[in-house]
């Protein structure tokens, strides 16, 4: 069977404007706040926020933002956020510099007449069931931000579908000759 | 040693060097009072918290070191929350020690409480939330270093009452590595290539300008600045934030640029091909239109705050570093554009054509607003301290008051806050006792805060206050004069009511009053004399008086309005 692989392949869905920004931060109370407040005041676009805990878990987070560059200079943003006294690191990662993840959970109404087309949506997207009850599947996807677009779509096929994505997660690709982050 | 928080609190500010502390107590914070008896620092009792934030900014802008303000929870906090903006829009750095409700009790809406860091976030360099008395000298010490250090600002520590009661062992911070400050890298390398790019341009210009802003002063880059200039005999202007850096009486000073700038500076920036932007920001009160901004100009930008660079105008060279290390830098090259015989031949046709001027006052008054400044200037001893509200009266004290050294200027730029001067005025005098403190105010903004004149008489604090009093919120009138079809939407305020002579005397201070030239020379020698108690005059001044040049909201600076008596020839 060809199923798709959603962990392969280059992230054509990101229009140039986004740039994700991998933010370290202190792992303070309201340091969340401090960057969405700062966003909000100065106007800047976020299109997805994920943050938790960093690898060295007790005293920092990372927060990946996936930001409007268009709107707003990168450099004006990353200037900005870089002012927060509790931002350690800020690393910019252009889209096709990254690997970008993203996390899917889906609950979708069953019945017989939809089971098989549920099963080959699923199927040809690479997602997997998490769990069932008589009337209804939870499915799960961790793929690239694209893959979760288009089960997004296809699942809009669908009624009664209550569906969360976690935003995306990225780090830089390994063995680029250039370096794909700038540290500020 | 065991200690509680309170007295950790304390002793921790008096570790920091901290004289003074302009406060007023409340519950939450009532702890802390306590060990403040028996400490060295002196405490100013407010009569409103707003005016211990401003006190402390007009003592910071004063001496160039922290201000330090404490108030209680709650009503306290918020009431200090304006001259927290205040000091954030101008960069004066800061440090605020409020009350807050116990730890057990935050979140609960108990009396008093308020999410004092949560509302200051947007308006602080930083704030703390301390959860332990153990904390508290590291809080301080880390305050301290952020609100003097980089681009300085104001920083808040939320003192929860249980914190300030609970005890701990005394220890102090040894250095910048216990602050557990990663994030925070106040000092940059100065980049050489940059600093090579800068000097190439500015040997290639032949229309240069040396912008300079605040950001000078707080860099106390004056000696370098006046190196620089007269070396390489580049004319200079000096921002509103920036006034006494650079001396007015020199020859290569054009003055202030704006919105109320003089002419020769405004068209200076217009003309230039170069402007060296030191420590500014590109204010829309600067720039006017910013499309037509001194459009043929290059822009190098130094500025200790990277995001500044291109947060307005896009630089041709940006160079992150204060401004004395780059100024120093540019001389160490050389620096020197080639021949600038034929922009000052152009600078000082301007000059000439376009002088500040206003018409004389009639014998009998009322007052010229221009002339009542210029001849208290006159009057007052070198070095003498001026602090100002927010409108019409500080932009004539901004372009008529001769302003020869730094830290002699203290008004409110960013955020316009009316109100700040007589409380500014107060924490200057605290700053510099050694200097004379005037504060020429208007009057609606002296009817915001004057209250803090008990505070000044009960301190013995002796300031002197001209109210150039107008009987309208003048600044506004004049908008609504030129842009509303003198449709007057209230902004008449009266000129007796209140009495502003019995109101200062009820206040303890000395009350006069001038309606026409002969008087406004009497009570200012009269004022001169008294150097016991506050002094509050008041001056009538003409209502329909404007302030010229002026560049209207949104507009070119091109299409500068200068004063009526020299339009015709004007452009």
């Amino acid at each position: 069977m060809n199923v798709p692989e959603p962990f392969a392949g280059e992230p054509v869905h990101s229009p140039v404007r986004h740039h994700i920004l991998s933010v370290l931060v202190e792992n303070k109370s309201g340091v969340l706040a401090r960057i969405a407040g700062l966003f909000a005041r100065r106007g800047f676009n976020i299109y997805s926020l994920a943050v938790a805990p960093s690898e060295s878990h007790a005293r920092f987070s990372r927060v990946t933002i996936v930001v409007d560059a268009e709107s707003t200079p990168l450099e004006q943003i990353v200037g900005q956020l870089d002012k927060l006294v509790n931002v350690v690191a800020i690393s910019d990662i252009a889209p096709r510099e990254a690997v970008e993840r993203e996390l899917l959970l889906a609950t979708i109404k069953t019945d017989v007449a939809n089971r098989t087309s549920l099963l080959d949506t699923l199927g040809n997207a690479g997602a997997a069931i998490v769990d069932v009850d008589p009337g209804a599947v939870t499915v799960m996807l961790a793929g690239t931000p694209s893959a979760c677009d288009d089960l997004e779509r296809a699942l809009e096929a669908f009624a009664e579908v209550e569906l969360h994505r976690t935003g995306r997660v990225a780090l830089p690709r390994l063995g680029r000759s250039t370096p794909a982050t700038v540290e500020h | 040693m065991e200690l509680t928080g309170a007295q950790a609190l304390i002793k921790s500010l008096e570790q920091q060097g901290v004289d003074t502390i302009f406060g007023l107590p409340g519950g939450a914070i009532l702890p802390v009072y306590d060990p403040l008896l028996d400490s060295s620092i002196r405490h100013i009792l407010v009569r409103h918290e707003q005016g211990a934030g401003h006190m402390a900014e007009g003592y910071a802008m004063a001496t160039g070191r922290a201000g330090v303000a404490m108030v209680t929870s709650g009503p306290g906090a918020t009431n200090i929350v304006t001259p927290i903006t205040n000091a954030h829009m101008d960069s004066t750095p800061l440090v605020v020690i409020t009350g807050q409700v116990a730890t057990s009790s935050i979140g609960l809406d108990a009396f008093q409480e308020c999410d004092i860091t949560g509302i200051t976030m947007g308006v602080t360099k930083h704030n703390f939330l301390v959860q332990s008395a153990h904390e508290l000298p590291r809080a301080v010490a880390a305050a301290f270093h952020l609100a003097t250090t980089g681009r300085p600002g104001p920083v808040l520590i939320d003192v929860p009452k249980d914190v300030a009661q609970s005890t701990m062992e005394w220890w102090y911070p040894a250095g910048v590595e216990e602050f557990d400050l990663p994030g925070y890298r106040p000092t940059v390398e100065l980049d050489e290539s940059a600093v090579a790019r800068c000097v190439a341009m500015i040997n290639g210009s032949e229309r240069p300008v040396l912008y300079v802003g605040g950001g000078t002063l707080k860099s106390r880059a004056s000696g370098e600045l006046l190196a620089f200039a007269e070396r390489t005999r580049i004319p200079v202007v000096t921002t509103l934030m920036a006034r006494g850096v650079f001396p007015d009486s020199h020859d290569q000073h054009l003055g202030m640029p704006g919105m109320h700038g003089v002419y020769a500076a405004v068209t200076a920036i217009q003309r230039s091909d170069l402007l060296i932007t030191l420590g500014a920001r590109f204010d829309d009160r600067v720039t006017g239109k910013i499309a037509s901004f001194a459009p043929d100009a290059k822009v190098i930008h130094v500025d200790i705050d990277r995001a500044e660079f291109g947060k307005i105008r896009r630089p041709d060279v940006a160079l992150q570093s204060d401004v004395a290390s780059a100024l120093r830098a540019f001389d160490a090259a050389g620096a020197t554009p080639k021949g600038l015989d034929g922009w000052w031949r152009e600078i000082r046709s301007w000059q000439a054509s376009y002088p500040l001027v206003y018409d004389e006052p009639e014998v009998d008054g009322p007052l010229r607003p221009q002339h009542v400044i210029e001849s208290i200037a006159r009057t007052a001893p070198a070095g003498t301290i001026v602090a100002s509200g927010v409108g019409q009266h500080q932009m004539w004290t901004a372009q008529h008051w001769p302003f020869e050294e730094p830290n002699t200027w203290v008004n409110s730029g960013g955020a316009g806050t009316m109100g700040f001067g007589v409380p500014a005025a107060i924490g200057a005098k605290v700053g510099r006792p050694d200097r004379t403190v005037w504060c020429i105010d208007g009057d609606g903004c002296f009817q915001m805060t004057a209250q803090e004149l008990v505070t000044a008489r009960s301190e013995g604090i002796p300031i002197k206050v001209a109210i150039l009093n107008n009987a309208y919120l003048g600044m506004v009138r004049q908008w609504q004069e030129m842009f509303y079809d003198e449709r007057y939407s209230e902004v008449y305020l009266s000129p007796d009511l209140p009495d502003y002579v019995k109101w200062a005397e009820a206040m303890g201070c000395v009350g006069l009053r001038a309606t026409n030239v002969k008087e406004m020379n009497d009570v200012i020698d009269e004022a001169n004399q008294i150097n016991d108690v506050p002094v509050v005059i008041d001056f009538r001044t003409d209502s329909t008086e404007k302030v010229f040049p002026m560049v209207p909201a949104g507009v070119s600076n091109d299409d500068i309005l200068v004063h009526p008596s020299q339009r015709g020839g004007a452009r």
